[in-house]
């Protein structure tokens, strides 16, 4: 972990309520995908985790979708903002598990941390599906991109507006044969995917955080291994010690 | 030169500067990030006899300067304390540690302290009778005056280190509190623990913590803490430890003023994981600003 300044070099709204921001600065703190952020922010005491969508020296992606206070106040920096930010936090997702053809299920602002997996996968010679899903066609995001790294890629809107009708689980059956699923989401999505994949995977899961460090214990959750901190141990669990 | 230096129950420190039982872990993270060594001590993660979970989730939420918790003492228990913590600790903190207890019973806070009692690493006991987060233990010893009082005399039966009672806002009178610990024998007192509050999710109308109720910390508290620590000065002889909201060096002399003879630092750990180290950097500057020479002269200078 480092606690740097970073600055905001654009942002844009590519979905309904959600943005795309770009960070320059020191990001060497970052190690793989599915990190965090944790971003400080004038006016609110405790700082807001956010998943680092791709990672390149210098800079960073973050994209993420406004819900409260705190978001809000992001989508209003203008460019140029210097921000505090604790960098390289969270475990991330161990991609050497991914075996030959990895499966990335995302839902909703569950997407953006499997961009730069899906990069990383596809930069090893990885064949990699991706099924997204999203609420409505307004709320889809970063369909192209994925497309772009050569990634196959699966739309489902649940009111059927894009793509599939359903839930990212009701197109596993196009998603073809897979060796390793990685996934983040809203937790009934990990769970109803938990169900219905055949492989072992990682999940990523998303809780209210104090420190986002391990410092605080506010973020706990119960593992078949024992209690774990979503922040530090996690936020990517292994599919076999989940206990829902 | 300025001098930082102050004692607390005849253990030297280096400077008054320690963070507060439950926003440091076990040292651990932050000696990850700079050499802890630097503080004055630390309080550890509130310990209890047998490990627990803690609360369902959430157990936190953001307030006007600052935050509530509802952790509800997580800890792996005292024996794991004893047998797997202290043993990593000696390689990255090598000063005297604070170490903070919790109970649901009298017996078990004494059995808890005794076994710390023998830990050469241990400096102090800091015993939290204060917790607002657990049911049936913690805090309902330190809002009635006799069973603060009864926990303060079981632990002093069984050690030698010098006991903190750590104290809860949430009652009438702390210096009613206050004085039965000192009565009963406490070598020094810690205030304030967390004050009871709650916050509710306008989208779901339910409260956001799962527990309901939480501790509120941070900033929006540093008054009431200021005012309590002034208050229990002048109705104890016993060094006290303040805290509550103490965010930077000049709120650390602040509370000084007002009677502690140490100030730990709590919330402010999680927003800024280097706040102490800073804290304790600024002293020389603002003590020559304020013209302090002697740190340890400020305690009490208000009255």
């Amino acid at each position: 972990m480092k606690e740097v300044n970073l600055q905001i070099v654009s942002q844009e709204r590519i979905a309904r309520d959600v943005y795309k921001m770009i960070l320059s600065g020191d990001t060497t703190a970052v190690t793989a995908p599915g990190q965090f952020v944790n971003v400080r922010l004038d006016g609110l005491y405790l700082r807001r985790p956010i998943s680092v969508c791709d990672w390149q020296p210098e800079e960073l992606t973050l994209i993420y979708k406004v819900v409260g206070k705190g978001t809000a106040q992001m989508a209003s920096l203008p460019d140029g903002t210097v921000l505090s930010v604790l960098t390289g936090l969270g475990n991330g997702y161990d991609l050497t598990k991914s075996g030959e053809r990895p499966l990335l299920l995302g839902g909703g602002v569950g997407v953006p941390p499997l961009y730069l997996a899906a990069k990383l996968l596809r930069a090893a010679g990885k064949t990699v599906t991706a099924v997204l899903g999203f609420n409505t066609a307004d709320d889809v995001f970063y369909q192209d991109e994925f497309r772009a790294l050569g990634v196959r890629t699966i739309i489902t809107t649940a009111d059927g507006s894009c793509g599939t009708r359903g839930f990212v689980t009701d197109a596993l059956a196009d998603a073809g044969d897979y060796s390793y699923v990685y996934t983040c989401g809203p937790e009934p999505m990990l769970k109803a995917v938990y169900n219905a994949v055949e492989t072992s995977g990682q999940f990523s899961f998303e809780e209210r955080m104090g420190c986002g460090f391990g410092a605080c214990m506010g973020c706990t959750c119960k593992t078949k291994y024992g209690s774990k901190r979503i922040c530090t141990d996690g936020p990517v669990l292994e599919k076999e010690e989940i206990v829902w | 030169m300025v001098n930082t230096k102050v004692t607390l129950c005849g253990i030297g420190l280096d400077n008054p500067v320690i963070p507060a039982s439950g926003t440091f872990g076990y040292g651990a993270e932050f000696a990850a990030l700079y050499d802890i060594d630097c503080l004055g001590t630390f309080s550890f993660k509130g310990t209890t006899r047998e490990p627990r979970f803690g609360n369902p989730t959430p157990r936190i939420a953001e307030c006007p300067d600052g935050m509530l918790n509802s952790v509800g003492l997580q800890n792996p228990g005292v024996e794991a304390v004893i047998a797997e913590i202290l043993p990593q600790m000696e390689a990255y903190f090598h000063k005297p540690v604070m170490a903070n207890v919790s109970g649901f019973s009298v017996t078990e806070y004494a059995e808890t302290c005794a076994m710390l009692d023998a830990e050469k690493q241990i400096g102090w006991l800091e015993v939290n009778v204060s917790c607002p987060n657990v049911h049936g233990g913690g805090m309902s010893f330190g809002t009635d005056p006799k069973a603060a009082a009864e926990v303060t005399r079981a632990v002093k039966a069984v050690t030698t280190k010098p006991v903190i009672m750590k104290l809860s806002p949430n009652v009438t009178s702390i210096t009613e509190i206050a004085k039965a610990c000192e009565d009963a024998g406490a070598d020094g007192l810690s205030l304030i623990n967390t004050i009871q509050g709650m916050r509710i999710d306008l989208r779901r109308k339910k409260p956001v913590l799962a527990n309901t109720f939480g501790g509120l910390s941070g900033p929006a508290i540093l008054p009431v803490a200021l005012r309590m620590v002034y208050q229990v000065y002048e109705a104890v002889s016993i060094p006290i430890v303040g805290m509550g909201g103490v965010s930077t060096t000049q709120d650390v002399v602040e509370m000084m003023l007002a009677g502690a003879t140490a100030v730990q630092i709590g919330a402010v750990n999680l927003v800024n994981p280097f706040a102490g180290r800073d804290i304790v950097n600024d002293l020389p500057e603002v003590m020559e600003k304020y013209g302090i020479k002697n740190l340890s002269d400020c305690i009490g200078g208000a009255h």
